[in-house]
């Protein structure tokens, strides 16, 4: 017992160096969704306004912009860190791959990033400086600059889940075919959920927001149009979403079979399977039979294959032929993690589905603004778009051990030799005390910046004068 | 050329533009609590960078990648090696973002001072320690036969590297107040001028001892000769002197063309004295990393080769055409159209 204890207690540098990588991109990844789909949102209210001439869009486009802003700015601040810190503890990976995951993240800064980051400052100051058409076309390149930005990051990790248009000579993966590196199968699908899930994300805020507003009594006519959008975005958004998500799954199944396999807590092969929607137990070697589970037969062969009595290898074959394949070791997942993340998102996922069709229901009958209890539904829908997207990640790499690159190099063996134990513990420490600072100070701004009345114009025509933000 | 080579100079291209560029908005951070009185003034100072900062701190992200991709074993190395001083880099940037955009977000006057401190401590400290660990590429940190550092974070001090940190500072200070005499009116102007005056004799002493010094380094440290190194380094300490001679004559717009050159011939000095190594050993000169050593494949270094000449070119002219937006000065009132 006493020795068990010790044992949990010697954590590694590999141990610490992954619990700073998860922490830093899930606290990354807080950011990047709403930045992603709020983009073009913005664009679109601006591009609204610029079309119609109605007021109100060009009201929304600021007080959306401002929220925006303020999340954009911790998105950049943490980015960095994203960057660094494949070479600061992550060195033999970052030399191992640096030939093929070097080029998207090189290329990512160089023709994205700096595209994104431009235009936002042309944006943000640029009121009173262009011409309202080349204003408009700084928030569209904004947006064009985050989208690519996202697809060579989706790249560059989907290279690591199903390693393509490369080959290992010497020790180290050397890139062979970049184009094969981009149309990989796996970024492509993957980059789709990413976006519709930032735009899910966009819509939910902006409608969870003008709820809140709505519910107050508060500027009613301006909140009603915000609702529109979020709703028309929404609906059909998040609905092809959970295809996407579900189609999602039909690619790791074909390149990741264990870590579908785990996802699912499925220890022995199976045809036809069946879906487990709650289980109790049934996560480990030791215990691969749940003691309750609630199952929908057929639902996993679909799921995973697309038939109705499709197979789906299970674990402990999976676990021998790997360990055939690359030798000794232990080849299974965390799965009571897969298990769980997989759940929470798919989920939350439905549950958005489910708000926004009530929504487009109830707005359609043009009773929205006075079902007060679905209004604070629609604020209380907030926070789910996250609880989805971080759980997706969980799933995504966690669901990928033990491997860093899948099949060719392993994460007990990529961390930096030259660094201490005590040398992570102090930076993860760092990080954590910084990034818990900063999520309070931005969680009171963003929740302030969302209850405020939109600005008010002033006289005609000198919508120009107000600056966006103020130093 | 060969390829090595050309992404070689493609990373100095890139960290002479970080510094070039972020360089000036580092030295206006720097002056904040200084120069610019009232909280209005300050406010205004802030503008003067506000459009551009955030796009100039992405040429760092563009240097981190490109390092990645074209000499994953440099970037390696040098990240892993010099992990507490980037992870104080990581700190003092992420707490300089912030202020930027929390800064205006209260009224309250010890929330302002907060982050005001907050931007002018991380637009010093950032710089300071990039003046140190990039100097420690040629004066040469502990590295094994492995290409793994094997020192600590002390390894990273010695005089000419604690001195080039400091140079950098000064220099920085130096570019950002002439900056802030092209970008302001009244009162905030004239402070700003009276600044850049007091700063210049200083800063371009530093900056001419630490090209002088990089020369004397690489020679002794580096297996190098006077030629070339010596060019880059002749050139800086002619701008900046140039620099000085029109800051004292008030000619603004050449001091700030000056302190822009002497800052990129510096970071050309440097890289020159590294050639053809990236990390120099202090621990066995044969285990330096070389730009052959440590760099990819041929086809990778092609590949991204044609993406850097699309996108560079393009990249400077929309972030040329901002500042040309940008050009006019700022003055305490919001901007109209005049």
């Amino acid at each position: 017992m006493m020795v068990d204890a010790m044992g949990a207690l010697a954590v590694t540098t590999v141990d610490l160096a992954r619990i700073q990588f998860a922490t830093t991109s899930l606290y990354h990844f807080l950011f990047v969704p709403l930045t992603l789909g709020l983009a073009p949102l913005v664009a679109v209210m601006q591009t609204l306004w610029y079309r119609g001439g109605d007021q109100a869009w060009l009201r929304l486009t600021r007080f959306f912009g401002t929220l925006m802003l303020i999340n954009f700015a911790i998105g950049v601040a943490t980015g960095l860190v994203q960057e660094f810190q494949f070479g600061m503890n992550w060195s033999i990976y970052s030399q191992f791959v640096g030939d093929v995951f070097g080029a998207p993240l090189a290329i990512e800064g160089l023709a994205a990033f700096m595209l994104e980051s431009t235009f936002l400052g042309l944006w943000i100051f640029g009121w009173d400086r262009l011409s309202r058409r080349v204003h408009l076309a700084t928030v569209w390149l904004f947006a064009i600059g985050s989208w690519a930005s996202a697809f060579f990051i989706i790249s560059a990790n989907s290279w690591m889940q199903r390693p393509v248009g490369s080959t290992v000579t010497d020790g180290r993966a050397e890139l062979t075919d970049v184009w094969e590196l981009f149309s990989n199968r796996f970024a492509i699908w993957a980059y789709m959920h990413v976006l519709l899930v930032g735009l899910t994300t966009a819509a939910v805020v902006i409608f969870g927001v003008s709820c809140w507003h709505l519910v107050r009594g508060r500027n009613q006519e301006l909140f009603r149009h915000a609702a529109k959008l979020a709703l028309i975005v929404g609906l059909p958004i998040s609905a092809v979403n959970l295809g996407v998500g579900s189609q999602m799954g039909v690619v790791v199944t074909d390149y990741q079979p264990m870590k579908i396999a785990s996802t699912e807590a499925q220890w022995d092969t199976c045809q036809p399977c069946s879906f487990s929607l709650f289980q109790i137990g049934g996560f480990t070697v030791d215990d691969q039979t749940p003691s309750f589970s609630i199952q929908i037969p057929h639902l996993l062969s679909i799921l995973a294959t697309l038939s109705w009595d499709g197979e789906v290898k299970g674990m402990n074959e999976l676990q021998a032929s790997e360990a055939a394949t690359y030798g000794p070791g232990d080849y299974i997942p965390p799965t009571r993690t897969t298990y769980w993340s997989m759940r929470i998102m798919a989920y939350a996922g439905t549950l958005v589905f489910l708000v926004f069709a009530l929504g487009a229901l109830l707005y359609r009958r043009g009773s929205l603004a006075s079902r007060r209890w679905f209004l604070w539904l629609g604020v209380l829908t907030i926070p789910l778009p996250y609880a989805a997207a971080l759980a997706g990640w969980v799933l995504s790499e966690v669901g990928r051990q033990p491997w860093i690159v899948w099949g060719l190099l392993k994460t007990a063996d990529a961390n930096s030799p030259s660094v201490s134990t005590a040398t992570i513990a102090t930076s993860l420490g760092v990080f954590v005390a910084l990034y818990a600072a900063l999520l309070v100070v931005d969680f009171v701004l963003m929740r302030r910046y969302a209850r405020v009345d939109p600005p008010e114009l002033g006289g005609e025509g000198d919508e120009f004068a107000l600056p966006a933000v103020e130093y | 050329m060969d390829l090595q080579t050309f992404w070689f100079c493609l990373i100095v291209v890139v960290w002479a533009m970080y510094f070039l560029l972020e360089g000036f908005d580092f030295g206006v951070g720097m002056l904040l609590p200084f120069v610019p009185r009232s909280d209005a003034e300050r406010s205004t100072t802030l503008r003067t960078i506000g459009p551009v900062w955030d796009a100039n701190e992405v040429w760092l992200v563009v240097a981190g990648g490109a390092t990645f991709a074209a000499f994953p074993a440099w970037y390696a190395t040098m990240f892993s090696g010099f992990y507490l001083a980037l992870l104080l880099i990581l700190f003092f940037l992420i707490v300089r973002v912030v202020s930027f955009e929390w800064r205006s977000k209260s009224e309250s006057p010890r929330w302002r001072a907060v982050w005001t401190w907050a931007n002018t401590v991380g637009s010093l400290g950032a710089p300071l320690l990039w003046g140190v660990g990039l100097s420690c590429l040629v004066y040469g940190t502990p590295i094994n036969s492995d290409g793994d550092f094997t020192g600590n974070l002390l390894d990273l001090f010695s005089p000419y590297t604690v001195f080039a940190g400091i140079a950098v500072v000064a220099l920085f200070a130096f570019h950002g107040a002439t900056f802030l005499t092209l970008r302001t009116v009244g009162e905030l102007h004239a402070r700003a001028e009276h600044a850049a005056r007091r700063l210049a004799i200083p800063a371009v002493v530093m900056g001419a001892v630490y090209v002088a010094w990089t020369v004397a380094v690489a020679i002794d440290r580096n297996d190098k000769d006077l030629f070339p190194p010596v060019l880059p380094a002749a050139l800086a300490i002619v701008a900046l002197a140039l620099a000085v001679l029109f800051t004292l004559r008030g000619r603004s717009g050449r001091a700030f063309a000056m302190t822009g050159l002497g800052i990129v011939a510096a970071v050309v000095t440097l890289f020159t004295s590294l050639y053809p190594r990236v990390m120099v050993s202090s621990t066995g000169f044969g285990n330096s990393l070389t730009v052959d050593s440590a760099s990819s494949s041929h086809y990778a270094l092609a590949v991204m080769s044609v993406v850097a000449l699309i996108s560079v070119p393009v990249v400077l002219l929309y972030q040329g055409w901002t500042y040309y937006v940008f050009r006019h000065r700022v003055g305490d009132a919001p901007e109209t159209v005049g």
